[in-house]
């Protein structure tokens, strides 16, 4: 490429991964490598990519979901973060045949923006389709969920120093749903575990470690009972630490991870495990930092497809009455910047929010303070007006 | 509430911080099992999850050295147990901690219908660790395991 044009490349890429080549700040190694990278596999994108703007699925949800959307929205605007929201509604229809799907408008937006943003879902009872969380983890085939658990400053737990990953398979194991009648009485239940599923979240658990600069990874099973299927399991992540070297690999049980969880959370870095541990132990993780409402989730799907959802319930009781804490929201799609690359302003809107937090002036109910969500917002986009 | 004393003369370790808060619990909002075990009372469950819990549970007041445990079993049988290892690097010192061993006994005992003995061995026990100065090594002290065994006979001789 001509000088010029080269040089517009590199400024645009290093836009588009919110860095700048102006800056004080010099690039970190890792951010460097990531622009190489990209830089090297710069191709074509089926990715919507206008002029360094990314469009992003945004789901908004029910309850407080509509009302925390607008504030991440807002936030995003303040920080000037380079993306384009695209809402969708995923209330499940009937679809040709009479098969529960996803609306055919929300399934197209996703497959072409590959990143989404998630609010809460409510599941009807007596809707008669299976929950909207279930529908959307088959359409996009969303196998590994993952959860970092960071103690936040300003929200006191009776744990400090939590800073660990859980990394959960979420397509089989015991919420395989293979379950039958043998006899009256006698109900027996599938754990399935396949080779495929073990390898691929394996290998993703490495991975993750790798390009977030984690120091280890556990594997958290009871191959001792379940010789065979958390046996296979086990041994795909004995494989894939094989390929990875750079990162140290454990193995633990799962009742030994609990107690030493409870005790002293710190020792812990990423954890890797099948689909019912890993529903537990992300849950315990996320008690341990102060609840679902401020921790972020992140679902990853086949085909480059990620949706980032806050995992709190959509709270009808305090729906429309500006309370809701958006923090969940937030980190989750601060999780999503990063996966994106655009860790500048990953960075810049998760100072905002924790600096907020900490100076506890401006908090709303469930954080300990009495402020509306409109005004927690505000001082978030307050805050990174100043950092600028 | 025989769990909740025990934590609160349980050692220094890094889970201090959690010592101290959970008799704060007042100002906890979320209802987990790690932010406010105070709400849960008896836990029934499958084999799995109790797997889980009974361990998780067992962190929370201070690990395996001292909970005690009970195997209920057909026909009146019933076998109580300490769920710890049987660290071999410390056998035969005299350095190791009987409280887990002991409080499955106190529980052998009430299962027993012998409450006022397990009431007296219990107490001892409690307030011995209570006074944190005989204690093993593990519970922060220094103590053998007999000066701690013998701490515990000297307030029963004193209860008299």
């Amino acid at each position: 490429m001509a000088g010029k044009a080269w040089r517009s490349a590199i400024v645009n890429l290093l836009t588009k991964l919110g860095l700048s080549i102006n800056g004080k700040e010099k690039l970190k190694p890792q951010e460097l490598s990531r622009v190489v990278g990209a830089a090297k596999n710069e191709t074509p994108q089926s990715r919507t990519f206008i002029r360094g703007i990314q469009t992003v699925t945004l789901i908004p949800g029910d309850g407080i979901g509509p009302e925390i959307s607008n504030a991440v929205m807002k936030i995003f605007e303040a920080a000037k973060a380079p993306i384009r929201w695209e809402e969708r509604n995923v209330t499940a229809i009937r679809g040709p045949g009479g098969k529960w799907m996803i609306p055919p408008d929300a399934k197209e937006s996703m497959d072409k923006n590959k990143i989404g943003l998630k609010g809460p879902l409510k599941t009807p009872i007596a809707a008669g389709h299976p929950s909207m969380n279930l529908l959307l983890r088959k359409t996009f085939d969303l196998y590994a969920n993952v959860r970092p658990c960071v103690s936040i400053e300003g929200y006191q737990t009776p744990y400090t120093d939590v800073n660990l990953v859980t990394i959960r398979e979420n397509t089989e194991g015991e919420y395989s749903g293979i379950e039958h009648v043998i006899v009256d009485g006698v109900v027996q239940s599938i754990k399935l575990i396949t080779e495929q599923a073990s390898k691929r979240i394996a290998e993703y658990a490495f991975e993750y470690a790798r390009n977030n600069q984690r120091a280890s990874v556990t594997a958290v099973h009871k191959a001792n009972i379940m010789r065979m299927s958390d046996g296979l399991f086990l041994r795909k992540c004995r494989e894939a630490a094989e390929k990875y070297k750079d990162v140290k690999f454990t193995e633990m049980y799962l009742d030994t991870v609990c107690l030493n969880m409870v005790q002293d959370p710190t020792q812990f870095d990423v954890l890797v495990m099948p689909n019912l541990y890993g529903d537990i132990l992300s849950d315990l993780c996320a008690g341990l930092i102060g609840g679902l409402g401020v921790t972020p989730s992140g679902n990853i799907g086949a085909n480059g497809v990620a949706i980032f959802e806050s995992v709190h319930g959509t709270a009808p009781d305090i729906a429309g009455k500006d309370l809701a804490n958006p923090t969940a929201l937030l980190l989750s799609a601060v999780m999503m910047l990063r996966h994106m690359g655009l860790h500048g302003h990953a960075k810049k809107i998760e100072t905002a929010c924790f600096d907020t937090i900490r100076d506890r002036k401006v908090l709303t109910k469930d954080l300990g303070g009495n402020s509306k969500c409109s005004e927690f917002t505000e001082a978030i986009c307050q805050r990174m007006k100043d950092m600028d | 509430m025989v769990l909740y004393r025990v934590l609160s003369s349980s050692p220094n370790k890094p889970a201090n911080a959690l010592q101290s808060t959970l008799l704060n619990m007042q100002e906890t909002i979320r209802e987990p099992m790690v932010q406010d075990p105070t709400q849960f009372d008896v836990l029934v469950m499958p084999n799995l999850y109790g797997d889980i819990l009974s361990d998780l549970c067992a962190g929370l007041i201070g690990g395996l050295g001292v909970t005690p445990s009970g195997n209920i079993g057909a026909n009146g049988v019933a076998i109580f147990e300490s769920v710890h290892g049987t660290a071999p690097d410390i056998a035969g010192k005299d350095l190791a901690n009987p409280t887990a061993l002991l409080l499955s006994a106190v529980m052998m005992l009430r299962h027993m219908g012998l409450h006022g003995h397990a009431k007296k061995i219990e107490t001892a026990c409690f307030d011995t660790i209570r006074d944190r100065k005989v204690l093993t090594k593990d519970l922060g002290g220094n103590s053998k395991c007999s000066e701690f065994t013998e701490a515990i006979c000297q307030r029963m001789k004193d209860m008299d």
